[in-house]
């Protein structure tokens, strides 16, 4: 038998390993895609795990749209990268920073 | 009778909005017409209303027209009260008015502002007849403030004259100081009484007399808080000193106006105020010692300046205050009676004194400096004669209107026994004899003596049309009877007796009708008194000094002139107005601009926080590095942070 | 231990494994391909949770088309790994401190104490013919109708971003242009000059 807090806690170190990867990934947009990617999915063990427990489904329709969501960010991100690197010839995240106060 | 009361203030509005918004339409002669008809019918029915309730013993009526809205309790209603004391003011107002109207016609043919003209006498009208009618504060406000306007706009008619525009300026700004004191008596009442309406707060009166409130460190009697609030919004409109100064430089505006507003009806609005307020005021011997007190100061210092004056109308204006002051006295000591018949016998003659000062302004060509009149007694003996007729009436004159009234309220002082009023007796007894100098000494300089006009004046000098000389006679009549027929009913015969409420222990009118004895013994008796012999020796100076010698009147000039000069500035009441008041408003507007505006709000707050914000943007905009991971770094410090509270 | 608990911890050991891997791969596509391999763990945690129809979204979706896509992108794109990787080493320390600190405080809520068991029992599982995708398409077709229906938009709004954030005109290309194909009329092409007659030669 397996608690929920099994599940939880999984959700909780996959969030701790991608924020860390935002971290030390610091230059790469893509791993940084990825690691955002990785969030949603540690986002939706937990609504999975919820749902089970709790005998709702509406918890698999929210990540039925998160995915949704998650498809759609995906492709415009890496639309918004390969425009970025065609226009600025890099995808080094320190030497995008026009917004500098 | 309900529909009729309802008629006499809308005719004249009518008029005056028919005259005011279609002037061009109907043009000169339409205009005149369409405010006459309005003004004349308000007229008629007056008199009818007069012999409903005076002669037929009409019921009292005190009804609400219309109301305005309910605030907690508190009724905002137009209504009307109509009693004696009303009918009477009615008939004065429209009578006196209409003689304007018909006056006018003559006077402003010229004017190319003479719809405008009609429009704003006939509003006048409405307005005094709205305050008069009034059985409620509010009304009474509105008609007060209404007339105020007229007032201004009648004052600065000739708007390109400078002078008329500072006269209406002023007029209007003296009037709010005491407006300022009026609203504040009417909150008072308001906050006291409970309501709005007349009967309501008199019923209160004796319970709110126990009342005390606590002004600053004292404590004060509410209702004499009420009344001398009250009275201060009286001394405005009624130009009692120290708000006196609008009204001579009112004479700025076009004649008739004098006439009408500020001598025969509007400026009486505070008497007529303080007597409807008699219930209110018998409850407060402060508050009358104080009325009778700017009275007398009034009737004498006022009269004083007459003296002095070259202005024709200004000498008419200055006798104004100096009655206004008379008839204040009356109030102070509780002849409320003798002061409203004092305001009606003074309306007839002070209009037609006014209207004949206008018609001889009118054959001089619009000169109004007596030094250059004299001897118009030959070409125009209409105007001379009711000049005559006025002035007598006004100095009082045994037999005349003023005569009755002016003795009346100077027997009403002897009898009463107010703190001061021996005092208040031998000013306004003094009083007297400077009405009669003044009033003969202009009756001297314009209509005997020699001819001083220039050449060309004199060849056109000749009478005035019949529309200006038939006002005059139609009001030199009632100068001379009106006293003689009234006397009795008004002061001794209990014609007030629903209207005004004297204490039996002040009542000084009954203690003077214990000793009248009918007309011809009050004439007797007052040949032998000391106020006729002091009219008489007025008028003997004003003989000897402008006719018989008139160097002298020149040389005591020069031997009397620090007192000469003193009357002459008017005692530098304008001046210290103008240095306190005017130069002081002035300053601290500035100062408020400089230092509150400029340098605070400008310069502290709105400019200051602006820099304070472009400031603190500066120092913080260093945090945005523009670098991704700072911003997800930042993010999940708040995150940590969020979380930690749920940490058990 | 039983079973499904045998399949949770392995499948979970996999997924931080190639979670980790996505995060310190040096090279991109080795980090896409761990990343593969962390949702198809995924995909066996959530078929140990019944949600057996996103389960298989998650493969088909996600492994099948985002991660491509992934692949795709970061193939096409010329990347200097080695510039990528500056500060890498040094930010280590930082990110697992950050890590510990996240994972510590969210154990610290979610942990047994709050969930366990006794708190949350283990539902009774349900009987072999039951149909996860059913269930979740009703909900889907009914309560959930119009939210569905604003997905749709979305991704179609996804659609039309990602084609004109990419697509460009390229010099070198050759177009037509229907509309002024259409829209040609006699006089642009055709001229109709009067001139002399030649002389015939003799």
């Amino acid at each position: 038998m397996i608690p929920l807090s099994s599940y939880l806690i999984l959700g909780a170190i996959m969030f701790a390993i991608s924020m860390a990867g935002i971290f030390i990934n610091r230059k790469n947009v893509i791993i940084l895609l990825m690691c955002v990617e990785l969030m949603l999915l540690a986002v939706n063990i937990n609504f999975i795990a919820f749902s089970h427990f709790l005998g709702d489904l509406a918890g698999q329709v929210f990540v039925f749209f998160i995915l949704t969501v998650a498809a759609a960010e995906a492709a415009i991100g890496l639309a918004i990268l390969v425009v970025l690197s065609r226009n600025h010839q890099t995808i080094n995240v320190s030497e995008l920073k026009n917004l500098e106060g | 009778m309900e529909n009729i009361y309802l008629a006499i203030p809308l005719a004249s509005l009518i008029g005056a909005i028919i005259a005011g918004f279609m002037g061009k339409q109907i043009g000169r002669a339409g205009a005149h017409t369409v405010t006459i008809v309005g003004v004349g019918i308000s007229f008629i029915l007056s008199l009818m209303a007069l012999n409903h309730i005076v002669f037929n013993g009409g019921a009292i009526y005190n009804e609400t027209v219309y109301t305005w809205m309910v605030s907690d309790g508190l009724r905002f209603e137009v209504g009307f009260l109509i009693d004696h004391l009303t009918v009477m003011m009615m008939a004065v107002v429209t009578g006196v008015s209409l003689m304007v109207h018909v006056y006018t016609i003559g006077y402003m043919a010229d004017d190319p502002g003479y719809q405008r003209f009609f429009s704003y006498i006939s509003l006048f009208t409405f307005s005094m007849l709205m305050l008069v009618m009034s059985n409620n504060f509010l009304q009474l406000f509105f008609g007060w403030e209404a007339v105020g306007l007229v007032s201004y706009l009648l004052i600065g008619f000739w708007y390109k004259k400078e002078t008329a525009i500072y006269a209406n300026l002023k007029a209007f700004l003296v009037n709010r100081v005491g407006d300022f004191g009026f609203i504040l008596g009417i909150a008072a009442v308001v906050m006291y009484a409970g309501s709005l309406d007349y009967v309501e707060v008199f019923q209160k009166a004796p319970q709110i007399s126990n009342q005390t409130m606590s002004i600053g460190l004292s404590e004060w009697s509410v209702i004499t808080v009420i009344c001398i609030l009250l009275f201060i919004g009286a001394m405005g409109k009624s130009a009692q000193v120290p708000l006196h100064v609008w009204l001579p430089d009112s004479m700025e505006g076009p004649t008739p106006i004098s006439a009408l507003i500020h001598a025969a009806t509007m400026v009486t609005a505070g008497i007529f105020m303080v007597a409807r307020m008699s219930p209110l005021y018998e409850f407060s011997e402060t508050a009358l010692g104080f009325v009778m007190v700017i009275g007398a100061i009034t009737a004498l210092f006022m009269g004083l300046i007459g003296i002095v004056q070259n202005d024709i109308k200004r000498v008419v204006a200055y006798s104004t205050l100096s009655q206004l002051g008379y008839m204040t006295v009356a109030l102070g000591v509780s002849a409320y009676s003798a002061a409203v018949f004092h305001l009606m016998t003074h309306a007839f003659f002070k209009a037609l004194l006014f209207l004949a000062a206008g018609s001889v302004i009118i054959a001089m060509h619009h000169e109004q400096d007596m030094r250059k009149m004299g001897g118009l007694k030959k070409y125009m003996p209409i105007t001379w004669i009711t000049s005559l007729i006025g002035s007598l009436a006004l100095i009082g004159v045994p037999g005349f209107s003023g005569f009755f009234s002016k003795d009346s309220i100077i027997e009403a002082v002897h009898y009463s026994n107010v703190p001061g009023s021996d005092l208040v007796y031998w000013m306004v007894v003094a009083g007297v004899f400077i009405t009669a100098f003044y009033s003969f000494r202009m009756y001297f300089m314009v209509f005997h003596g020699k001819e001083r006009m220039d050449q060309h004046t004199k060849e056109h000098l000749h009478e005035t049309p019949w529309v200006v000389t038939l006002p005059l006679i139609a009001l030199a009549i009632p100068s001379v009877i009106i006293g003689w027929l009234t006397i009795e009913p008004m002061l001794f015969g209990g014609y007030f007796a629903d209207s005004i409420f004297v204490k039996e222990s002040h009542n000084v009118l009954a203690a003077f009708g214990k000793d009248y004895h009918g007309q011809w013994a009050m004439i007797q008796h007052a040949i032998f008194a000391l106020p006729t012999w002091l009219a008489l020796a007025g008028v003997g100076l004003a003989y000897y000094l402008y006719i018989i010698n008139p160097d002298m009147a020149e040389k005591l000039k020069t031997i009397l002139s620090p007192a000469y000069k003193l009357l002459d500035r008017k005692y530098w009441v304008d001046e210290i107005y103008f240095a306190t008041f005017a130069d002081g408003g002035r300053g601290l507007g500035k100062g408020f601009w400089k230092l509150g505006d400029v340098a605070l709000i400008d310069g502290f707050i709105v400019n200051g926080s602006a820099r304070v914000v472009g400031w603190f943007a500066g120092v913080i905009r260093h945090v945005q590095t523009g670098i991704l991971s700072h911003y997800a770094f930042a993010m999940i410090l708040g995150l940590i942070a969020l979380l930690a509270l749920f940490v058990k | 231990m039983s079973f499904t608990e045998g399949v949770f911890y392995a499948f979970s050991a996999i997924m931080i494994m190639a979670a980790l891997g996505v995060i310190t791969a040096r090279n991109p596509v080795h980090s896409a391909l761990s990343l593969v391999l962390t949702f198809f763990a995924t995909s066996a945690i959530w078929m140990l949770l019944e949600a057996e129809f996103l389960a298989i979204t998650l493969v088909l979706v996600y492994v099948g088309a985002v991660m491509v896509l992934f692949l795709f992108v970061v193939m096409m794109l010329d990347i200097n790994i080695t510039r990528m990787r500056e500060g890498f080493m040094r930010y280590v320390p930082f990110g697992i401190v950050i890590a510990l600190i996240l994972v510590v405080q969210m154990v610290m809520i979610v942990g047994p104490e709050n969930f366990g068991l006794e708190q949350f029992a283990e539902p009774a599982r349900h009987v072999a013919d039951h149909s996860n995708t059913k269930e979740l398409g009703r909900v889907l077709y009914t309560d959930y109708v119009y939210p569905f229906e604003i997905a749709a938009v979305i991704l179609l709004v996804a659609i039309v971003a990602a084609i004109s954030l990419t697509m460009r005109r390229r010099p070198e290309t050759k177009y037509q242009t229907p509309g002024k194909q259409v829209m040609v009329k006699k006089e642009d092409r055709l001229r109709v000059v009067s001139m002399k007659a030649e002389e015939k030669e003799k």
